[in-house]
């Protein structure tokens, strides 16, 4: 069963009692919350992911809660959200309208930490023609909003935060998750799509003013059909820049490649095959744009390596 | 959470093979928080029973072991690194715990999560390894002046220590207990009877000593939320070295030589509890006559019992929790004469307040 076939009261009930096992793919999420608001938000971004009815058995386990604070007074005066990661508080509790981005970053906290039975570079990815394309990248480079876009207009949606390769035979599997979304970019990808679906945007978070972007179901739908990576484009925004692409040599992709990623140094051997592997079957480039339209004719165009 | 599946799961790990999906995923939590996420997947590879684990808990497993094996490798690197920096010295390399287990092939090594480099060396050459180690670019961690004095003049201990370059802690001792506490091992004892291991001048303790101060980091700690992974070490070493003959008495004999007869008596008492461990007939017989009144004894035994839940650090339950309060309490009465304890307690107490 889908998490959208749910009624608005039954999904409130079964986050407050127990929490709901969400399949995003590679993980199975126990989503835990009291908060009503945070279940509608859930509701509009996961509508489309299966409901894991099966076993009782969760990768991660976030659980957001309102902490009662000194008196019970928070529960009623500047409420807060607070983050259990598998039972363990890693953050500072943040005020209840940031419910969602807390939940949202808890859930990749959890990945990066954990899932260490991937190679995981963070990166936005994306397939065309079953061959993946990944986008690493630093906060600010651009990649989200490249990946709303793409994602927006046939690209199918691995993920806009993680890419996950498996050691076994090099594939990345697809996390298609919301997409997180920055200040300038949120109005961007509303005109690029008007009908596309968007959580409430949260001013004043670390990061400005957040919202999130519904994974397209077409990409939902596909979880289990992972892809070869074909091209690495490293992004980089610059307003009124003309778009310019250049090849990278193999060595400089493998380092730039290897500082963007969550384990490569905690798995050794393991991460120095696997993304040696990888950057032998893919090619490398470096991507300067300004606007979503020649990013997309452009990154459409890329040659097969 | 139930522990019973979890100290089922590290005294008989064939029972993992029966294990339903609900239960792993309690299991792999508890195994996180406790640190022993690494001994559990090795325990389940040694009994054959990964295949017969739900495929979501097998892949965290199976990811476990090569992260211990990675571990383990950049502690092997450190230890060279380290042999290197103090070759001038012309001291042998006492390696404990961890790092001892590795490097003698133990199989209290075996799935062993730990990323810190404990050493011992004679109080005498403190000064000069420090000297090397700062030299080939180790860099002590900046402390308060305080905690820079607690350090030198009452722990058994340096400051830790790391190289920036890589991200192994590295704990230089002068002793296993500090010099301020009731209980006090002569360390030349413990580095007379090291014993050579594999790889040039890297030596560890006596199969005894090392069951005595495993006994000893036990009880003479203030945290108890990684307890059952050392109970862990504690009974693996106990079921290795306890095939010996002679070992029960050796043991016994070690004890009475160090002054720790007291925290054997516990840690084997706990040990044999949880883990069923094999306590041979001497050394039961010898630490018994150490063993506190029977009043004590039962607040020990139900204080450790409730101290050692497998559950999150932040959270434990409240009698754990309590448990755990009442533990540092004795950690500290014992570690420290009552005026210094006071001083300790009023700068701590003092210092939150003023950062508060």
């Amino acid at each position: 069963m889908k998490l959208g076939a749910l009624s608005a009261s039954e999904l409130t009930a079964r986050l407050a009692r127990g929490g709901l096992d969400v399949d995003t793919g590679p993980f199975v999420v126990r989503v835990e919350t009291e908060i009503p608001a945070l279940a509608d938000e859930l509701r509009l971004l996961y509508q489309d992911f299966p409901v894991d009815e099966g076993d009782g058995l969760a990768d991660f386990h976030v659980s957001v809660r309102r902490p009662a604070g000194p008196l019970g007074l928070r529960r009623w005066w500047r409420q807060q959200a607070m983050a259990y990661l598998d039972d363990v508080r890693p953050f500072e509790p943040l005020p209840i309208g940031m419910a969602l981005p807390m939940l949202e970053w808890s859930i990749n906290w959890c990945a990066a930490t954990q899932a260490n039975h991937y190679v995981m570079i963070h990166a936005a990815v994306l397939e065309r023609d079953g061959r993946a394309l990944v986008l690493p990248g630093v906060t600010g480079a651009g990649k989200s909003t490249l990946c709303a876009g793409l994602a927006l207009r046939g690209w199918r949606l691995f993920s806009d935060e993680f890419a996950l390769i498996r050691p076994a035979d090099g594939q990345v599997d697809p996390w298609p998750r919301p997409i997180s979304l920055k200040n300038a970019s949120i109005e961007l990808i509303r005109r690029w799509a008007p009908d596309a679906g968007l959580s409430t945007p949260v001013p004043n978070t670390n990061k400005g003013t957040v919202a999130h972007l519904r994974p397209p179901v077409g990409s939902v739908a596909r979880t289990g059909e992972p892809a070869m990576p074909a091209w690495i484009v490293f992004p980089t925004f610059a307003r009124d820049a003309a778009p310019r692409l250049t090849r990278l040599p193999r060595a400089r992709a493998f380092f730039k490649l290897a500082d963007c990623s969550f384990n490569y140094e905690s798995l050794g051997l393991r991460g120095f095959t696997t993304l040696s592997r990888m950057i032998d079957g893919c090619d490398a480039y470096e991507f300067t744009y300004s606007s979503l339209e020649d990013a997309l004719s452009l990154l459409g165009a890329l040659p097969l390596p | 959470m139930d522990r019973a599946v979890f100290l089922r799961a590290l005294r008989e790990p064939a029972s993992m093979g029966g294990l339903a999906p609900a239960e792993w995923d309690v299991l792999l939590r508890q195994g996180r928080h406790v640190g022993a996420l690494g001994r559990l997947a090795a325990l389940a590879a040694g009994a054959g029973v990964l295949p017969a684990v739900p495929s979501r808990a097998r892949v965290r497993l199976e990811a476990a072991l090569e992260d211990v094996e990675q571990q383990h490798r950049l502690i092997r690197w450190e230890v060279i690194r380290l042999r290197r920096a103090l070759a001038g010295t012309g001291l042998p390399l006492v390696l404990l715990k961890g790092a001892a287990y590795l490097h003698a092939g133990l199989p209290a090594s075996r799935g062993r999560q730990f990323s810190d480099v404990d050493i011992l060396v004679p109080r005498a050459s403190l000064h000069e390894v420090e000297a090397a180690l700062l030299r080939e670019g180790w860099k002590m961690e900046a402390l308060s002046a305080y905690d820079e004095r607690y350090y030198r003049e009452w722990s058994h201990e340096l400051p830790p220590l790391a190289h920036p370059k890589r991200h192994v802690m590295l704990d230089v001792h002068h002793n296993i207990l500090p010099p301020t506490g009731r209980l006090r091992p002569d360390p030349r004892l413990l580095l007379e009877a090291a014993v050579p291991v594999t790889g040039d001048g890297l030596r560890v303790l006596g199969p005894a000593d090392m069951v005595v101060h495993s006994a000893c980091h036990l009880l003479q700690s203030g945290e108890h939320d990684k307890s059952l992974r050392d109970l862990g070490d504690l009974d693996a070493l106990m079921r290795q070295f306890g095939a010996a003959p002679r070992f029960g008495d050796e043991l016994a004999a070690r004890a009475a030589a160090l002054d720790l007869e007291r925290p054997l008596f516990y840690a084997l008492r706990f040990a044999a509890r949880l883990f069923g461990t094999p306590i041979p007939e001497a050394t039961a017989r010898a630490v018994r006559r150490a063993a506190p009144p029977a009043l004590v004894r039962a607040a020990m035994d139900r204080l450790f019992a409730a101290a050692v839940e497998p559950g999150p650090p932040q959270d434990p339950p409240r009698r754990t929790r309590l448990a755990r309060a009442v533990l540092t309490v004795r950690y500290h009465w014992l570690r420290m004469p009552p005026s210094l304890l006071a001083r300790h307690l009023a700068h701590k107490i003092g210092g939150r307040r003023g950062r508060g």
